[in-house]
């Protein structure tokens, strides 16, 4: 009994230092290029003897008692701050009024303002929905922009170095005949090995997208009225397009989702924010009638812009989301 | 003080979350796991901002019919709106400079062939090293030709 605990704690610790068995179709990552040669040494400037000694014995020093001696007090001196830091917080904590009392000074007139007022003037169920994209809208359309920028910066790293060298390491795919294995040159990082006759995957896959797509939009459309919205349902579809992409492969997702659809979609929909909310901002500051329904609460049509600006703002989420794991996982998308 | 961090747990909570991820920020010398760091305290902090909307007792701020076609209004009902739209705006923000630092991360691991900082730095040196050794040899060229 003793020994098989061992034998069993034994192959555990072994998985977890990485020391176990390797599965056979295991891809294992390049060995990293090795270094350059280096084989000019920078000059000595010093010439005069002693000084030139000094420097080479501290050098020696600092390489046999120095890094360790500084590591070692780095890492002392910033557990000594995450404690000091923690502790000061957590004596602030001790003095905040206490957790879910209905006197606690953050529910003030504004929230009783947004609450009692919210429903009829932008004729949204959902108060945080009214909240964040009616009165607070121009935060969520920098959100917005802010991921948007992050997803084109992401693709301007990633994308493009990958190109120039997919085209300048163009080598011919490599089919396994009989087990219609698909390998793109060797497995070099960032590039998966597809297995596309994986019954189990693509069984799951058939059955699941369609429920995530619809999911994902009934929370679109019905952010106003229930919880969610287009930041959740736009990451929901994100997930369908994932799971399409894994099942698949990346080709057949590229054939109707792509850089190109990504970029005209996501700056069609930023440009619609814009201009809505625009008009809506600039009516409503200047109290000029606006031509924008309000409504009745509950209703599917309801809400004003709400709803037109969730469907932007799930696309641009979706798009977003799946473009990192494309760049990430594949470098192009 | 105990009794009145155990009134508040979420928010000590939070304050110890925060604290392991800079702590985490601070030792770990893969780019990576710097990174899941940062994550930590981001996540400490929506768990702060939500505590701090909870009221007792109070339905989520979603308008409920009062059955006779109107809408029960009264802010005696509902928790505070106000934190929801606040961690929205820090999750974006979060998963936008997550994935902005994994694409850095990537392309330093394509330069260096190391996550861990320590070596990319040292990599880093050398180069320069090499490069000043080429200029220095470039001008005693010029001047004695």
């Amino acid at each position: 009994m003793n020994e098989e605990l061992r034998r069993i704690w034994k192959s555990f610790f072994d998985w977890v230092m990485g020391n176990g068995p390797r599965p056979e179709n295991e891809v294992i990552p390049p060995e990293p290029p090795p270094d350059l040669p280096f084989t000019r040494k920078p000059k000595d400037k010093y010439s005069r003897f002693h000084e030139a000694t000094l420097k080479e014995r501290y050098n020696q020093w600092l390489e046999i008692h120095g890094l360790h001696l500084f590591s070692v007090l780095y890492a002392g001196l910033s557990v000594l701050t995450c404690i000091v830091i923690v502790s000061l917080l957590l004596a602030t904590v001790a003095e905040l009024p206490p957790f879910g009392h209905e006197r606690n000074p953050a529910n003030n007139e504004v929230i009783r303002r947004y609450v009692e007022h919210g429903g009829h003037e932008t004729g949204a169920q959902n108060i945080v929905a009214g909240l964040i994209l009616d009165y607070r809208a121009f935060d969520t359309f920098g959100e917005s922009a802010v991921l948007f920028t992050a997803a084109v910066s992401v693709l301007m790293l990633l994308g493009a170095s990958r190109r120039n060298r997919a085209e300048s390491e163009l080598q011919p795919h490599t089919y396994e005949i009989g087990r219609n294995f698909l390998q793109r040159g060797p497995p070099s990082l960032g590039h998966h090995v597809f297995r596309r006759d994986d019954t189990i995957l693509h069984s799951v896959a058939n059955l699941s997208i369609p429920v995530i797509l619809m999911m994902g939009c009934v929370v679109v459309i019905n952010g106003h009225l229930s919880p969610g919205g287009g930041f959740s349902g736009g990451a929901i579809l994100s997930t369908a397009l994932i799971l399409a992409a894994n099942a698949y492969g990346f080709e057949r997702v590229h054939e109707f989702f792509n850089e190109r659809t990504f970029i005209i979609s996501s700056s069609t929909a930023l440009m619609i924010y814009a201009l809505s909310k625009g008009y809506s901002f600039f009516t409503g500051a200047n109290h000029i009638h606006s031509i924008i329904p309000k409504g009745t609460i509950g209703n599917i049509l309801s809400g004003g812009l709400i709803l037109p600006l969730n469907l932007c703002v799930g696309l641009i989420v979706a798009g977003t989301l799946y473009g990192f794991y494309a760049l990430f996982s594949e470098g192009d998308m | 003080m105990l009794e009145k961090l155990l009134l508040n747990h979420y928010e000590a909570a939070a304050v110890i979350l925060s604290g392991i991820g800079l702590t985490n920020l601070l030792l770990q010398r893969n780019l990576i796991k710097k990174i899941i760091g940062l994550n930590i305290m981001d996540t400490a902090v929506y768990l702060f901002l939500a505590a701090k909307g909870y009221v007792e007792g109070r339905a989520a701020p979603i308008l409920i019919a009062d059955g006779s076609g109107g809408w029960l209004r009264s802010s005696a009902l509902y928790v505070n709106p106000v934190p929801a739209g606040l961690v929205l705006t820090g999750i974006v923000v979060s998963v936008s400079v997550t994935a902005f630092a994994l694409a850095l991360t990537l392309k330093l691991y394509e330069s260096y062939g190391t996550l861990n900082i320590d070596e990319a730095l040292m990599k880093m040196t050398q180069e320069q090293e090499e490069l000043e050794a080429r200029i220095d040899d470039a001008e005693e060229e010029v001047l004695s030709s």
